[in-house]
């Protein structure tokens, strides 16, 4: 069945994508008149972030008269567009007001009073055909342009090839599938030419081999027009079905090349690059005109006297254009911005039109009547039949309700693109993508705190680990002197025999040198002793199991709370080793018990499970490696002469009773836990 | 504020479970001409306890009771439990088994959209083990009993347990055609022999099978209307068919065709009705053919060599148990993921 669909579809060259809906379009009220110019309003506001990215650097001062394309602001950083002034006049304010977007926080804006003249700045094309190309894309990033379809990516990132990427098809995005929206269908049926001169900029830019313009089928004058204007071009316009979404990027690549994206790719890793039309006439008059982006088509329709698409600087309020079109009804409620499928309220009718703003709807009770209360979820997977990303969208509600985000991650919660089509189609009336956009910001927020808990930790172990490193220098620089004085007792008692077998002095002087060395080789064989660590001879080399008796002698004294300092089996360096080597064990079990412990409680932890079973091997191996090294010189440094003399009782006493109960978990934990430790290979010494 | 979209374009609930109520209608006319007026009885019986015991829980867990009556759920319960039982039996028996339906299989899990199990099945597998003589008293078709009683007459049996002077129960009643061929097969008669007793029509016993192509037909009616997706009924019409198919080319004489297992018992009111249950039943396609294939094997295995005369409830209550299984192990592969 679904071979026969795929066969037929390769026929027709179109791809379709699993669910989608059929919204009303209520597109042909706004299309009824042509494209119209506005009156310039009293003032524009211009917000600094029009785009995904950094804020531009502003140039001009309040006060500041400035004529129209003149740069206001200009790109900073790798992602950030540059703005423009839409039209000459006085910069009056540069201040913090209400912008268009779905959080209703205000944000810096130029405020520009138009002086009426509407006087351009000295512009000019270039000859893009015989320009390098690095230099034509490095003068758009004073061009301002975004992405108009409402993604506004700064448009000189997405053509910059980087020779990793080869692009070789280009897809044009004139799906507009949103309903009301109508903004790009007129631009198409007015303006064809001027798209296809900035489709051939883009296929220059990039050289692509393969454009691809696809348009949905509900635009039958826009498709004639860029049919016309694609003409001696080797442009390919292609007719999708009117569904709601194929305006997505993703679904668009399917329906017109037949090619998934992968989830954890962009188009570009594939060789695609998809750019909206609106997009591809704002490079064509920056290129061909030297005109940057100032203005863009805004359709204005819902509950107004005469819906309609108009010509709109950036920064006219959207009051001004709700008056162009012969004002609201009575009975308006608020204003969306966008489409009703993804659209959002705005805070006021006085907020800026941005490079953003595709469509401003009056929306009325009439027009979009609240949703009935929320019914609970039957599963009669109607959300599943409409996704486009073949989700289960009544799995995710239900964990996302349940804020059981790690099982919402695993259902690719973070595949939704918000589409609504679930919400749509919703029997029970459930707001769907509520609970999605809900549950993404939940997990986002939690990672977030996750990252800073870990660098946190990252942090302190760097601490611990460096106050022990110092304690070590220490170590070594006692441990250094002492060799020092014993290799200078050596040279004295060596100077010594020499002096007397050499010149035969006298008797008395031979006595006195005798004395001499005597007391030196004394005194050097107390360093020495010292030095190694060398127990007295009654003491040198017991037997093990006479070892092992003085060890649990000792733990039970600690144990008892004795002191230890004075005991000799302390001296003994193979014994420490034991005992340290007991105690990485120990560390070692106890590590890896917790470390199964949070892999049972996954589930409910916030960690990405998958990434983490990745990440988890190379860190056990590294901690292991680290632990490793460090009882290595816990041992070294238990076994170092100089810690048995100036180690603290405290110390020692800590270090005994660890070694006892190491002995009795390491027993207790036995094969298993080196099992695990051996797996896991962790000791995890920041948990002490 | 972001609260898109700000447009729908979905049936409610109450819709959805009153195109079910509808698409029953030709099944329950069908049966009233054919059997008489006594299930209307019980179909009533059942939707009065069904909104009541609904109304009271609802009150005892404070839920609000007007979504939550209107939605018709109840309704769609009631009647399906009411045609699922033999409609002559003692008024009793009905207002028990959906009352036990409504609070425990449905209103104690948290009501609507909550419960694992199929509240009618529920309801129906209670009173077969509970009053299991009741529940296979089947009245016979009026055409084929001797004595065919008027609705007034059926009206008396079920509120006082009378019947008209002279007559017993057994009279009026018979086994279903699934029953007969059990207990005949175990009497070492064959197949043949069995089926042409009088009550076996052309395909699955006079009465019944008009009843079984009502159902077909409201079931058509709810895939039409976007109810239900063809998956359920297919995988189960298919595997029953393919199963009931190899037992009976290998042994004709001592299994039925795969026609009578198709249009006998529940088969018909289960495919289209029972399982295609949404919040019981599985949501991934490949699920809901896992899911009707699992009931109409083990429907079919019941009805053969279990002990009651047809599977259809217990098949699906323990398909029912199987469904977060089922889900979790058919999740489609998402756009972008190999898989």
């Amino acid at each position: 069945m679904n071979a026969i669909i795929q066969f037929t579809q390769k026929l027709n060259g179109i791809f379709k994508f699993h669910g989608g809906v059929h919204p009303p379009g209520n597109k042909s009220s706004s299309t009824q008149a042509p494209i119209a110019d506005v009156t310039l309003p009293a003032l524009l506001t211009l917000p600094l972030r029009q785009h995904v990215g950094h804020l531009p650097k502003v140039k001009i001062q309040v006060g500041e008269h400035v004529l129209k394309g003149q740069l206001l602001a200009e790109a900073e950083g790798a992602v950030s567009a540059a703005i423009h002034a839409p039209t000459s006049g006085t910069i009056v304010a540069i201040e913090e007001a209400v912008i268009p977007h779905p959080s209703s926080l205000p944000d810096y804006c130029i405020r520009l009073q138009p002086d009426g003249k509407d006087a351009w700045v000295a512009h000019t094309g270039q000859d893009w055909r015989n320009t390098e190309r690095s230099a034509l894309i490095q003068s758009l990033t004073g061009s301002g342009i975004v992405g108009m379809g409402g993604a506004t990516f700064p448009t000189q990132i997405k053509l910059r090839t980087d020779g990793k990427s080869n692009i070789h098809t280009l897809v044009i995005n004139a799906a507009e599938c949103e309903p009301y929206i109508s903004c790009d269908d007129m631009l198409m049926r007015e303006r064809a030419d001027g798209i296809v001169q900035g489709v051939l900029i883009a296929q220059h830019l990039m050289s692509a081999e393969k454009v691809v313009i696809g348009i949905e089928d509900n635009k039958p004058l826009a498709i004639a027009a860029m049919q016309e204007a694609v003409k001696n071009t080797d442009i390919q316009v292609k007719i999708v079905p009117t569904l709601y979404p194929s305006g997505d990027a993703r679904r668009l690549v399917y329906l017109l090349l037949g090619q998934e994206i992968a989830h954890d790719k962009r188009s570009t890793q594939e060789g695609i690059q998809v750019f909206n039309v609106a997009t591809m006439l704002a490079l064509h008059r920056y290129f061909d005109h030297g005109e940057p982006s100032i203005s863009r088509i805004v359709t204005i329709t819902g509950n107004v006297a005469q819906p309609q698409n108009f010509e709109v600087l950036f920064g006219t309020p959207v009051s001004h254009l709700l008056a162009a079109a012969g004002g609201v009804g009575t009975d308006t409620s608020h204003y969306i911005m966008g489409g009703p499928m993804m659209g959002f309220d705005l805070p006021d009718a006085n907020v800026p039109v941005t490079k953003a703003s595709n469509c401003i709807i009056a929306a009325s009770p009439g027009l979009f009547p609240s949703a009935p209360p929320a019914m609970p979820c039957i599963r009669c997977t109607r959300c599943a039949d409409a996704c486009p990303v073949s989700l289960q969208p009544q799995e995710l509600y239900w964990f996302a309700k349940s804020d059981n985000f790690e099982k919402a991650r695993d259902y690719d919660l973070f595949d939704c693109i918000e589409c609504g089509a679930c919400s749509y189609v919703c029997p029970s009336h459930i707001p769907l993508v509520q609970y999605y956009r809900y549950a993404k910001s939940e997990i986002i927020a939690t990672d977030k705190a996750k990252e800073a808990a870990d660098l946190a930790r990252e942090r302190n172990e760097a601490r611990l680990a460096r106050i022990e490193r110092e304690k070590q220098e220490r170590a070594q620089k006692h441990a250094e002197r002492a060799q020092g004085a014993k290799k200078a007792a050596e040279k004295m008692v060596a100077a010594a025999d020499s002096d007397q077998a050499q010149t035969g002095a006298t008797a008395d002087e031979a006595k006195k040198a005798a004395i001499a060395a005597a007391i030196a080789r004394a005194k050097a064989q107390k360093e020495a002793q010292a030095a190694t660590g060398e127990a007295p001879k009654n003491m040198a080399a017991p037997s093990a199991s006479v070892q092992q008796e003085i060890a649990d002698i000792d733990a039970r004294r600690a144990a008892v709370g004795l002191s230890e300092a004075d005991s000799p089996a302390m001296q003994d360096a193979d014994k420490q080793a034991k005992i340290a080597a007991a105690i990485a064990k120990a560390k070692a079990a106890k590590a890896a018990a917790q470390t199964g412990h949070s892999a049972t409680s996954a589930t409910s932890a916030v960690v990405d499970p998958e990434k983490q079973a990745k990440t988890d091997p190379a860190i056990a191996r590294a901690r292991a490696a680290k632990a490793a090294a460090e009882a290595s010189k816990n041992v070294s440094e238990l076994a170092a002469p100089q810690l048995t003399t100036t180690a603290s009782a405290d110390q020692e006493k800590q270090a005994k009773i660890a070694a006892a109960i190491a002995r009795a978990k390491a027993a207790k934990a036995a094969a298993e836990a080196a099992k695990i430790a051996a797996t896991a290979g962790n000791t995890d010494d920041a948990k002490e | 504020m972001n609260r898109s979209p700000y447009i729908s374009d979905a049936p409610s609930v109450s819709t959805i479970m009153l195109k079910v109520l509808l698409a029953l209608l030709p099944a329950i006319i069908t049966y009233v001409w054919l059997f008489g007026g006594g299930i209307l009885i019980t179909l009533t019986l059942a939707t009065v306890t069904a909104i009541a015991t609904e109304g009271l829980l609802l009150k005892l867990c404070q839920r609000p009771l007007r979504p939550f009556l209107s939605d018709y759920s109840a309704v769609i319960t009631a009647w399906l439990l009411a045609l699922a039982i033999p409609p002559l039996t003692p008024w009793w028996l009905i207002v028990v088994g959906t009352a036990f339906a409504i609070v425990f299989a449905k209103q104690l899990y948290g009501g609507l959209g909550y419960n694992p199990f199929n509240p009618a099945m529920v309801g129906y597998a209670v009173l077969l083990i509970s009053f299991p003589v009741l529940m296979t008293k089947w009245p016979a078709a009026l055409s084929l009993t001797q004595h065919p009683l008027s609705f007034a007459e059926q009206c008396q049996y079920i509120f006082s347990g009378l019947l008209p002077n002279g007559l017993d129960l057994d009279a009026v009643t018979s086994a279903t055609p699934l029953d007969y061929l059990k207990t005949q097969l175990r009497l070492h008669h064959q197949v043949d022999t069995i089926t042409q007793a009088p009550m076996f029509g052309s395909l699955a016993g006079i009465g019944n099978q008009s009843v079984a192509l009502a159902y077909l037909l409201g079931g058509l009616y709810l895939w039409q209307q976007r109810i239900i997706t063809w998956h359920l009924p297919v995988a189960f019409f298919s595997v029953m068919a393919i199963i009931s198919a190899a037992f009976w080319l290998h042994d004709p004489q001592q299994h039925a065709s795969p026609l009578l297992h198709l249009f006998a018992g529940a088969s018909m009111l289960g495919a289209f009705f029972i399982i295609t249950d949404p919040v019981s039943g599985p949501t991934t396609p490949r699920g809901k053919f896992w899911f009707a294939g699992g009931v109409a094997l083990l429907t079919y295995f019941i009805r053969v060599y279990g002990g009651f005369p047809d599977g259809m409830a217990f098949a699906v209550l323990i398909m029912n148990i199987a469904v977060p299984l089922i889900d979790a192990h058919t999740q489609p592969r998402v756009f972008g993921h190999s898989k």
